[in-house]
């Protein structure tokens, strides 16, 4: 039988008759039954529990709480044949005191938010100017004592981040420069300057593309990789023992991933730089019928000495760019594992735009200085 | 008639094995309404994995488990749905959503077999919170805020949401300090008191066994050996013997000979 609930009587003496589908079940329901119920009566009340079906917690614990709320906490109560657990619930409501919403002492509302933003900016900022810090102070610290470099861990992350991503960086570096020579090629035969095509790919690509290509790369594989290992740690409280044991996460667990960015994305750059040349000479070579002997006639005369240098310069800068970040990413990894995730992505989005920008500053930088 | 009789969960000639390892080898289990049971073994002896078989979410190689007289592996969509919705579950470590706070937690199950509205909802989760003791602050607090105690606390809360009549509880006072720990058991106590709850718990806490526990199963070579605490304990079984006559054993009820 569906549940109801009818309030009979007048004044200061009532008598609530409960029947029917009272489970928990029935939840929903009886809510929608409470609510019907007079905004606000005074006196006694009495439940009549009689006709209820095997009446649950929750619906019997919404009832004393909505007598509490209509009779404003000044109601009298009598249970008439009344489930057992309605004597628990009562003793739990007394023993659990009213709440008084202890008010939010933040500032609420949007300009609130955009406050708690900029504080958690800037507390951002500044730790990680703090890392930045030490980082160098560990860098410093190695120059008298050798065993600082750390080594054994120093070759693992150069092989890791540098030697495993060797055919992704120079699969990735051929078809993009074979995708540049072949548009650009279809272009430049409008103008029968085909011949072009080669400036047109050793310039993009040792200038700008086998950077920053790599630099994408490895961003996404070593920034999110230093994040997701470092923030582990935290989480498993790695990073708090190596402290207590005396030891410095800065110097056993960033520094030497910084550095082996700092050698492995040059290297990287210099071979997708060489596949890059590679695909487009390829394409150059069998869809714009270049010969091999004029290609690289045009390549020495289109690479002015600085043509290499331009790109390969930038590399260790965003080297360090992915390792700081990546690395600070992991640090901040706090409580919980939800966490590990987030700081991952923002590893892997801030790196690269921080690349980017960099990048940005470069290319202004050189034609400034006509490098 | 035979309801008050037959077993909320029967158990018949459970196997599990994993790779060329037998966990559990002819296991047979009866858990009686209104019955604290307690289940023992040894690390590795499969305890975990029985809890898991139980609640459906591991298939075993053979046997029978049966919940309420409905057998676990051949329950239709809505008869498991139905099913799910009369026992609640703690996890060993609490596996409270991380990304939600208490109450939400709580409100999770709610949320998904009941329409409330806001407010009733929060009313619901306050009774959850009430009943084990868990303070009106720690609402709004996530997970990763709370200490050890209350992580199992609200565990216990969101287990209890549905109005369960079965509650599992996978080692609810590992890792807790002797007073939480022995505040967690006079909670179960007096939860299981005023509910009419059936409770099945793996511990290893002997303290919570002999207070709480009206029987135990012991899980020893794939099989179990049920029966009261202090008939089990008499058991020469070399582990059992170890397990509750040990050095750690203390000078419990039935550990008298200490």
């Amino acid at each position: 039988m569906p549940s109801s609930l009818a309030l009979e009587g007048d004044g200061n003496d009532w008598r609530l008759r409960i029947a029917g589908d009272w489970s928990a079940r029935a939840l929903a329901e009886t809510q929608q039954r409470l609510e019907d119920l007079p905004p606000s009566i005074a006196g006694t009340v009495t439940c009549d529990w009689s006709a209820a079906e095997s009446p649950g917690i929750g619906p019997a614990w919404a009832l004393l709480a909505r007598l509490d709320a209509i009779g404003g906490g000044r109601l009298r109560i009598r249970h008439v044949a009344p489930p057992r657990h309605v004597a628990f619930l009562e003793d739990l409501r007394g023993r659990t005191p009213a709440e008084t919403a202890a008010g939010d002492a933040r500032p609420a509302g949007a300009l609130g938010a955009l406050g708690r933003w900029v504080l958690s900016r800037g507390d951002e900022a500044r730790e990680f100017a703090g890392l930045v810090g030490r980082v160098v102070a560990v860098l410093a610290r190695a120059v008298r004592r050798p065993r600082a470099w750390r080594f054994p861990s120093l070759t693992r992350h150069v092989y890791e981040s540098g030697v495993t991503a060797i055919p992704i960086v120079s699969l990735i570096a051929f078809l993009i420069s074979v995708i540049v020579a072949y548009l650009g090629s279809q272009q430049l035969r409008l103008f029968g300057a085909e011949i072009f095509v080669v400036d047109l790919i050793a310039i993009a690509v040792l200038r700008e593309m086998g950077v920053l290509l790599t630099a994408i790369i490895v961003a996404g594989r070593s920034g999110s990789a230093f994040a997701a290992e470092i923030g582990a740690m935290q989480l498993n409280e790695e990073i708090d023992a190596l402290r207590a044991m005396g030891m410095d996460p800065v110097e056993l667990l960033i520094v030497p991933r910084i550095l082996a960015l700092v050698i492995a994305l040059p290297a990287l750059t210099v071979i997708a730089d060489a596949t890059g040349l590679l695909g487009g000479g390829l394409l150059a070579h069998y869809q714009a019928h270049i010969s091999w002997a004029q290609f690289a006639d045009r390549l020495r005369a289109a690479i002015a000495p600085t043509t290499f240098w331009a790109g390969l310069i930038k590399a260790p800068v965003f080297a360090i760019l992915i390792a700081v970040v990546g690395t600070y990413r992991g640090m901040r990894v706090r409580e919980s594992p939800r966490e590990l995730g987030r700081q991952t992505t923002i590893a892997v989005v801030q790196s690269i735009f921080f690349v980017m920008l960099a990048d940005a500053l470069f290319a202004v930088l050189f034609v400034r200085l006509d490098f | 008639m035979a309801a008050a009789t037959e077993p909320v969960i029967r158990v018949r000639g459970l196997v599990n094995r994993f790779a060329s390892q037998v966990v559990h080898d002819g296991l047979d289990m009866d858990v009686n309404a209104r019955e604290i049971f307690g289940i023992v073994g040894g690390s590795g002896t499969g305890k975990s994995v029985l809890l898991r078989t139980i609640l459906g979410l591991h298939a075993p190689a053979a046997g029978r488990v049966e919940l309420y007289g409905r057998e676990v592996g051949a329950m239709s969509r809505a008869e498991r749905s139905e099913i799910v919705q009369r026992f609640g579950v703690t996890f060993q470590n609490g596996a409270l959503i991380g990304s939600l706070t208490v109450a939400e937690n709580v409100q999770l199950p709610l949320r998904e077999y009941r329409r409330l509205d806001r407010e009733a909802l929060d009313e619901q989760s306050r009774l959850c919170l009430a009943m084990v003791g868990l303070p009106a602050a720690a609402a709004d607090k996530y997970p990763s805020q709370l200490s050890g105690g209350m992580v199992k606390r609200a565990a216990l809360a969101r287990a209890l949401a549905l109005e369960p009549s079965l509650l599992f509880l996978d080692e609810p006072t590992a890792g807790l300090d002797p007073i939480s720990a022995a505040g967690f058991d006079e909670l179960l106590l007096y939860l299981h008191s005023q509910l009419d709850l059936t409770v099945v718990m793996i511990t290893h806490d002997l303290d919570t066994l002999y207070r709480t526990c009206g029987r135990i199963g012991v899980i020893l070579d794939g099989k179990m050996s049920s029966g009261a605490l202090e008939r089990i304990a008499k058991n020469p079984h070399p582990w059992i013997q170890a397990y509750f006559h040990g050095p750690r054993a203390r000078a419990t009820p039935g550990g008298a000979d200490g």
